[in-house]
C-alpha cells in the first residue's frame, strides 16, 4: 500500500539534494564568472545542467521511486526530441554555410557589447 | 486487483512493466490527478524543447554575431558590472523555492496543515520575486539597451525574439504556478483535503519543480552558452 499512500521520504534526502543543487548552480555561474571559454565551457555547463536536471527529476519529482510504467511514460517520449535537436543542428549549420557562401557575410564579425554602445552612461571608461 | 499487482511484483523492474500493461486494468498506480499532471508536463516539455530547438536553429544559421549575453545581463551595484548576476540570483531563488516546495509536500503527507500552508506560501513568494526580477530585467533590456523582438543594437536580430519568447513563456509558467500554489495552499489551510488526502500538494509540487527544471535548461543554453 505504501506507493498508493503517496511519496513520503526522510527529509534528509531532500536537504542533501537541495544543498547539492545550490553547489551545482554556483559551479555553473563560476564558469561564466571566470570566463572559461571553448570546449571546456560547453563541457562544464552541460555537465552541471544535466546533473541539476537529473537530481530535480529523480529526487524532487520522485521519479526514482515511481513504478517503471510511469517512469517510461515520462522519460520515453522526450527521447524523440533528441532526433529533432540533431536534425536542426545539421539544418542550421547547412543554412549558415549557404549564407556565408552566397550572401558574402563576414565570418569574423564580432558582436558589440553594452560598453561599446554607451560606455559613458554606465560610468565606465571604454578601454579595450 | 490493482493492489495485488502493487504488492507482489518488484515495483520498479521490467516485470512490473509487463504486469501493469498486460491486462485490461489500471496501468498507473498513482492518483489520477498525478498521472494527468505528468502527461501535461511531458507535453509541456515538448513545447519548451521546440522553443529551445528553434533558438538553436536560428542561432546556428544567422550570419550576424550573437550578442554577448554575459555583458548584456551584467548588473552593477555601484562598482564594476558583475556579469549575469541578476540571472544567478534568479536561479538561486528558484532552487530555494523548489526546496521549500518539496518540504511542503512532505509535511502535507504528514497532515501538518499549518507547515504545509506556510511552506507553500513561501514558495509562492519566491515565485513572485522571480517574476518581479524578470520584469526588471525586461525593462532594463527594452528601455536601456533597446532590445526589440525584431532587432537590437548588439548583433543578430533573432536574439530579441528568442529572448522574449522563451523567458516570457517561462515567466508565464511561473506566474500561473504562483496562482496555482496559493489556491492549493489556502484550500489546505481550510481543511479541504483532510478526507481526500494530500496528493494535491505533491501534484502542485510536480508542476513547480518542472518550472525550476525548465529554468535549468534556459540558464544553461540561453545565458551561459
Amino acid at each position: 500500500m505504501s506507493s498508493e499512500a503517496g511519496q513520503q521520504h526522510p527529509l534528509g534526502v531532500y536537504y542533501k539534494v537541495w544543498a547539492l543543487l545550490f553547489v551545482l548552480s554556483a559551479c555553473s555561474y563560476m564558469v561564466d564568472f571566470f570566463e572559461v571559454q571553448g570546449a571546456m565551457r560547453w563541457t562544464l555547463v552541460l555537465l552541471f545542467m544535466v546533473l541539476k536536471a537529473g537530481f530535480i527529476v529523480a529526487i524532487f519529482m520522485h521519479v526514482v521511486w515511481e513504478r517503471m510504467a510511469l517512469v517510461l511514460t515520462i522519460l520515453g517520449p522526450p527521447v524523440a526530441l533528441l532526433l529533432l535537436i540533431g536534425l536542426m543542428t545539421i539544418e542550421g549549420n547547412y543554412v549558415a554555410g549557404t549564407r556565408y557562401q552566397y550572401m558574402g557575410h563576414d565570418r569574423d564579425a564580432v558582436a558589440l557589447g553594452p560598453d561599446d554602445l554607451h560606455g559613458e552612461e554606465h560610468g565606465e571608461a571604454v578601454e579595450h | 486487483m490493482s493492489e495485488a499487482a502493487v504488492n507482489t511484483a518488484d515495483s520498479r523492474g521490467i516485470e512490473s512493466l509487463v504486469d501493469d500493461w498486460s491486462a485490461d486494468k489500471q496501468a498507473y498506480h498513482v492518483p489520477w490527478g498525478k498521472a494527468m499532471m505528468w502527461i501535461f508536463l511531458v507535453s509541456d516539455t515538448f513545447i519548451f524543447t521546440c522553443f529551445l530547438t528553434s533558438y538553436l536553429s536560428v542561432r546556428l544559421s544567422t550570419t550576424q554575431p550573437w550578442p554577448p549575453q554575459s555583458e548584456i545581463f551584467a548588473l552593477s551595484f555601484g562598482g564594476d558590472p558583475i556579469p549575469l548576476i541578476l540571472i544567478a540570483i534568479m536561479t538561486f531563488i528558484l532552487i530555494t523555492s523548489s526546496g521549500t516546495m518539496v518540504l511542503a509536500v512532505n509535511y502535507g503527507y504528514r497532515k501538518d496543515k499549518i507547515r504545509t500552508f506556510w511552506l507553500m506560501v513561501v514558495t509562492a513568494l519566491f515565485g513572485m520575486s522571480f517574476v518581479g526580477m524578470q520584469a526588471f530585467e525586461w525593462t532594463k533590456l527594452i528601455v536601456e539597451e533597446g532590445v526589440r523582438p525584431w532587432g537590437n543594437p548588439f548583433g543578430a536580430a533573432q536574439f530579441g525574439s528568442v529572448f522574449f519568447m522563451i523567458t516570457g513563456f517561462h515567466g508565464l509558467h511561473v506566474s500561473a504556478g504562483v496562482i496555482y500554489l496559493l489556491t492549493i495552499a489556502f484550500k489546505v489551510r481550510a481543511g479541504h483535503y483532510d478526507k481526500k488526502g494530500y496528493e494535491v500538494v505533491e501534484i502542485a509540487g510536480l508542476y513547480w519543480h518542472f518550472v525550476d527544471l525548465v529554468w535549468v535548461f534556459i540558464f544553461a543554453f540561453f545565458y551561459l552558452l
